[in-house]
C-alpha cells in the first residue's frame, strides 16, 4: 500500500523557509536580543529535519549535498581563527574588535569579530546535530 | 486590566491542568499526542500574557520557537504512530 503524504511535503515546502529565515534573524540577533549562534544552529536543524520528515533521507542528502562532518570542521576552523587571529596584532588571545562602518544598504553597522566566532558556533551545532539524526535515523 | 490578565493566566492554567488529565489517562497514544499539542499552544498563550506583564519583548521569539518546535515534535510523533519509522531511507521504493 503506498503513503500519499502530499499535504506533508507541501506544508513542509513552505515552512522549511519560514523556520531558516527565522534561524538566520536570530543568528544574526544574537549580539544585541536573546539568540546567537546556538539557538541558530538548532533551529536550522529543526528546518532540516522537517525536511527529513516530509522527504527521505536520500531526497535530502541529494537536496543538500554536504559533508556534514566537514561542516564541523570548518566551524570549529572559524572559531579557532577568530580567537587566534588577535595574536597577530600584539593583543591576547580571544580579543575581540568591532567598529562601525558605512555599508551601502544597511547604513551604520557595527560589525564585530565575535560575529565570525558566533558564525564557528552556529556550524559546528548544524553540523553536529545533523550527523546525529542522519547516522541515528539512516539505518534500516 | 492588570487583573484582566491575572484572570486570563488562570483560566489557561486551569485549560492546562485540564488537558494534563488527558495525558495522563488517555486511553490511546493519539489522544495524549493531541494533548501535549494542545498543551504548547497553552503554553504559546502563557508566555504572550507573561510577556504583557513583564512589559519586555524579548519573549516574542520564544512564541515562535515554541510553536516550530511544537510543530515538528508532533509531526514525527505522528510518523511514528502510522509508520514505525520516523525518517525512512528511501520512499520511492
Amino acid at each position: 500500500m503506498k503513503k500519499n503524504n502530499v499535504i506533508l511535503q507541501t506544508t513542509a515546502k513552505v515552512t522549511f523557509f519560514i523556520i531558516f529565515l527565522f534561524s538566520i534573524h536570530i543568528f544574526f540577533a544574537g549580539h544585541f536580543a536573546p539568540g546567537g549562534g546556538f539557538v541558530g544552529g538548532l533551529l536550522t536543524t529543526g528546518a532540516i529535519v522537517l525536511l527529513l520528515l516530509a522527504f527521505d533521507l536520500e531526497t535530502v542528502q541529494a537536496t543538500l549535498p554536504f559533508n556534514f562532518t566537514v561542516v564541523i570542521g570548518i566551524g570549529l576552523l572559524l572559531s579557532l581563527g577568530t580567537a587566534a587571529g588577535s595574536i597577530l596584532f600584539n593583543v591576547p588571545f580571544f580579543t575581540h574588535a568591532f567598529a562601525h562602518f558605512d555599508l551601502p544598504l544597511f547604513g551604520d553597522t557595527e560589525l564585530h569579530t565575535a560575529m565570525i566566532f558566533d558564525s564557528g558556533v552556529y556550524l559546528v551545532v548544524v553540523g553536529a546535530a545533523i550527523t546525529i539524526i542522519q547516522s541515528i535515523g539512516g539505518d534500516e | 486590566m492588570n487583573i484582566f490578565i491575572w484572570v486570563c493566566l488562570i483560566i489557561i492554567f486551569l485549560s492546562m491542568l485540564g488537558t494534563l488529565i488527558r495525558v495522563f489517562k488517555g486511553p490511546s497514544t493519539p489522544d495524549r499526542l493531541i494533548a501535549l499539542d494542545g498543551i504548547g499552544v497553552m503554553l504559546i498563550s502563557i508566555i504572550a500574557l507573561l510577556s504583557i506583564v513583564f512589559d519586555t519583548i524579548f519573549f516574542i521569539d520564544v512564541i515562535l520557537l515554541i510553536a516550530i518546535m511544537s510543530f515538528i515534535g508532533t509531526v514525527s510523533f505522528s510518523k511514528f504512530i502510522e509508520k514505525g519509522a520516523i525518517i525512512d531511507r528511501d520512499t520511492r521504493r
